[in-house]
């Protein structure tokens, strides 16, 4: 399954509580306000880079760089633009928003 | 080649779920796939409201939309109850969408292989 | 909610395709528009024969408690329509454990039926599903 989580996990629970649900095969893609999640130095970055372990997370590059965040991305996270967001989605068999 | 189906819950610049969804349904477009449906809901229905006017040197989510519903023959469609709860009707509906009833978000999510979310 | 029912089309022929179809609800009542709006589409989906589960995770979980007198908002109550689902065939509504408990409910605070699950059943729950909805 492929969870996308729009919004930041400094504004919302959001991507803590994606990360409960995931399953193998599961895959997380950031996207718009959710890229948030996807950066170092944050007191959010220890539970993503534990997830990042057991499961393949993404960031909507558009996204990271309309921000001004492209400098502080956790290793291990794939970017991918909106092409690669759709391959995602038929990739997997089914798309959950976290929203 | 996939169907999609793409069910839109904000309306317009408020959020980024408008931008999104668009985005994503043009690079499935241009990757092959078909939109199924674009299902405006909830503040989702100003998206086809004909009455917007944003700066002319910002995009207008409006024109977008309907140019790509044009271009591709996507089905944009506004949830009747949710557009009579926040006052769009026919008579302010942009050319190229429809209103009708939520069978046709559920038809979608029966029809499509995927069916992506959108929303606040 | 008859605006909302009323008038199903059947554009496409549909007949027989049944899909498993879950509806996340995270939200709490009165707030947003969503658990309203949300349960609408829930009322159509049964219509349209399609085999519905709903699920309350975080703040959604207090859309199903009891004791909801909504004059003082002015606001319309519509709690009672979760005890309606039954009649429309829905009955698969389940609660997440730690998102009930972190907020100090019980399972006799609800208004309905629901089975209450831990996120490692709700996680399974979801993979066997084929159309998720959030709202």
């Amino acid at each position: 399954m492929l969870h996308t989580v729009n919004k930041s996990p400094t504004e919302r629970n959001a991507l803590e509580s994606c990360f409960k649900y995931l399953k193998k095969g599961s895959a997380v893609l950031l996207i718009e306000d959710g890229v948030y999640g996807a950066l170092k130095g944050c007191a959010t970055t220890k539970m993503v880079e534990q997830t990042l372990k057991n499961f393949p997370i993404y960031a909507l590059y558009p996204d990271i760089e309309a921000r001004g965040m492209q400098d502080r991305v956790i290793d291990g996270i794939k970017l991918v633009d909106y092409s690669g967001f759709v391959d995602l989605v038929a990739e997997h068999t089914t798309v959950q928003a976290w929203l | 080649m996939m169907k999609f189906g793409i069910l839109v819950n904000e309306g317009p610049y408020t959020h980024q779920a408008s931008d999104t969804a668009y985005l994503f349904a043009k690079a499935a477009i241009e990757k092959g796939h078909k939109i199924h449906r674009v299902f405006f809901y909830h503040d989702g229905v100003y998206n086809s409201s004909r009455l917007t006017e944003p700066p002319q040197d910002d995009r207008h989510i409006v024109n977008r939309w309907q140019k790509l519903g044009k271009d591709h023959h996507i089905d944009l469609v506004v949830c009747v109850a949710a557009a009579l709860r926040r006052g769009i009707k026919d008579e302010n509906l942009m050319e190229g969408f429809r209103i009708s009833g939520l069978g046709q978000l559920v038809e979608s999510g029966i029809q499509s292989d995927r069916l992506v979310v959108f929303g606040d | 909610m008859s605006e909302a029912t009323g008038g199903v089309d059947m554009e496409e022929d549909t007949s027989g395709k049944v899909k498993k179809f879950l509806y996340v609800n995270r939200r709490a009542p009165y707030g947003t528009i969503y658990a309203l709006e949300s349960l609408e589409v829930v009322l159509i989906t049964a219509a349209f024969d399609q085999d519905v589960s709903l699920a309350f995770i975080d703040d959604g979980v207090y859309q199903v408690v009891k004791g909801q007198h909504t004059k003082g908002i002015d606001v319309k109550n519509f709690s009672p329509t979760y005890r309606a689902l039954e009649g429309y065939d829905i009955e698969k509504l389940y609660v997440e454990k730690e998102s009930m408990e972190t907020r100090g409910l019980k399972e006799s605070d609800f208004i309905v039926p629901v089975k209450v699950i831990s996120a490692q059943e709700m996680g399974d729950l979801m993979l066997t599903q084929d159309v998720i909805l959030s709202f």
